[in-house]
């Protein structure tokens, strides 16, 4: 119920238009990347899945952001069903703990029959070009080399509400959902993430 | 409820009720008799087009007959809905966020509050005069000089188009003529009415008759035929409807020419808007016909010139 209302407020502020080149919304097990400029992409992006959908996909966001009141660990927990991810060593741990643990995270939730949600920039960027992946999206799919990842473009996101703002704009935006592409047997880890940053990127410019 | 009341108003509706009855069925023994493929597509989003002017002419309806404040709040929406539509396709930068909240949620929304209340004094020059000074001054306190002159014109561009201009609409219901009182809804009716049905009897006439391209840079589907065709056809629908204004018959149609040829130019001029950024339409809200700003193009431009043509030559 919830989910719903906040799906529909979602999309008439946004006022995408979605399109589906090269894949097609089905409930297989999938992890969606997009590019990452503003605090409404995930929302959006899971808004306009279709409602079924919504409920099988989890959004991959940063603990730190998300538990820092009572409503967004509600919205966390509850609604969104997050995959909260360390962002912030605990004193003492080793290095690298963090990111084994987020990539156990993340290969736990798609145990389930659940779908993930990934910026794989790590952070929001000003909007005009991608940062380089982070290297969890390379172990996650190593993990689960059969994994179909699809690539996702958000446009416009970044001007309804930029960086630093609290009120948006309602302009309106445009979501590209591409075609799915898998971890190729002994494909080095660059190679594959900036395949993957490619893929995304290709989709600003796809007719 | 001023439809109870109006017999001018009950049959206009009437008449566009069985227009729209003749053309949706026209339309189906047309797509029946259609086998070839490329007519089709054309078939197709002519049903489409006529499906949506059911929805229009049913919210533009039921907007006349809540009363003038009905009215208002419809166009006020268009105006909000174009305005994102335009907003969307300029090259605005983060910095300028502060004048686009500023644009949606206090000014449009003052303009048509002005509206009304029949400020005339007042809303005539709120976004000519204090949202542009206001605007320019705002994106210059954010600090970014990078493209200002282009960013300050096009918030302001689209404030004139999409607010400013649009909201001489429902301005009209506001309108005192010499010996007429506030004729109101009428006059609402017959400026939709004509730039609307111009709009489609151009289309008509262009697809029946269409051979020299009269603007191939700008919009290439508009032809010398369907313009003449249509500015002619909808002046003499405009003459025909004069026993509903406070019109005599020969000003009626010259107020229609006027509205034609106006809303000619707005089409034209959006035409040349959606070239520059690369579109062929504004939007996909409406099926068949694109956004709401391809939708009310012409009435951007035939609104304000017919208010203040009729004002001059009329008010009382």
């Amino acid at each position: 119920m919830m989910a719903s209302v906040l799906a529909a407020v979602a999309q008439v502020v946004a006022g995408s238009s979605v399109r589906w080149l090269g894949s097609v919304p089905t409930d297989g097990q999938r992890v969606f990347i997009a590019n990452h400029s503003s605090h409404f992409d995930f929302i959006v992006l899971w808004s306009y899945l279709p409602s079924h959908l919504r409920r099988l996909t989890r959004p991959v966001a940063a603990r730190d952001y998300w538990e820092r009141d009572a409503i967004r660990r509600y919205l966390a927990a509850s609604v969104f069903n997050a995959v909260l991810i360390d962002r912030v060593a605990a004193p003492g741990s080793a290095a690298g703990q963090l990111g084994r643990q987020a990539v156990d995270q993340m290969a736990g939730a798609l145990d389930g029959r659940h779908s993930l949600i990934l910026f794989p920039e790590g952070t929001r960027g000003p909007g005009d070009d991608l940062a380089p992946f982070r290297s969890g999206l390379y172990h996650l799919c190593h993990n689960r080399p059969d994994l179909d990842v699809i690539p996702v473009y958000l446009e416009n996101l970044n001007r309804i509400l930029p960086k630093g703002h609290l009120l948006p704009v309602p302009m309106l935006s445009r979501i590209t959902f591409g075609a799915p592409f898998r971890l190729q047997p002994a494909e080095e880890k660059d190679a594959f993430l900036e395949r993957a940053r490619q893929a995304v990127r290709a989709l600003k410019e796809a007719a | 409820m001023t439809l109870l009341h109006d017999v001018g108003l009950q049959r206009l509706f009437g008449g566009l009720i069985i227009l729209l009855v003749v053309a949706t069925v026209v339309g189906r023994l047309i797509e029946r008799r259609t086998h070839d493929e490329r007519a089709m597509a054309t078939v197709r989003n002519l049903n489409a087009r006529i499906n949506a002017w059911w929805v229009m002419s049913v919210v533009f309806a039921l907007a006349v007959v809540v009363g003038p404040i009905g009215s208002v709040v419809l166009f006020a929406l268009l105006s909000f809905l174009a305005l994102r539509e335009f907003i969307t396709l300029v090259p605005t930068r983060p910095s300028d966020h502060g004048a686009l909240l500023w644009s949606f949620f206090l000014i449009t929304p003052l303009q048509y509050l002005l509206v009304a209340v029949h400020w005339y004094g007042l809303f005539t020059i709120l976004i000519p005069v204090y949202a542009f000074l206001f605007l320019a001054l705002r994106i210059a306190i954010s600090g970014d000089t990078t493209h200002f002159l282009e960013r300050a014109s096009a918030i302001q561009w689209a404030l004139m188009i999409c607010v400013y201009s649009l909201s001489y609409a429902p301005a009209l219901l506001g309108l005192s003529i010499r010996g007429h009182g506030t004729p109101g809804p009428t006059l609402l009716l017959f400026l939709v009415i004509v730039v609307q049905g111009s709009d489609v009897l151009q289309y008509i006439f262009g697809k029946l008759f269409g051979r020299r391209k009269i603007a191939p840079h700008v919009s290439p589907s508009k032809t010398l035929e369907g313009f003449v065709g249509g500015v002619a056809a909808a002046t003499i629908l405009g003459a025909l409807l004069w026993w509903a204004t406070p019109f005599t018959f020969w000003q009626a149609g010259l107020q229609a020419l006027l509205i034609a040829l106006t809303g000619f130019g707005g089409g034209l001029v959006m035409s040349a808007v959606k070239r520059d950024r690369g579109v062929k339409d504004f939007g996909n809200i409406i099926a068949g016909h694109g956004g709401i700003l391809d939708r009310v193009d012409s009435l951007t431009f035939a609104a304000p010139i017919f208010f203040h043509v009729t004002r001059f030559f009329f008010g009382g």
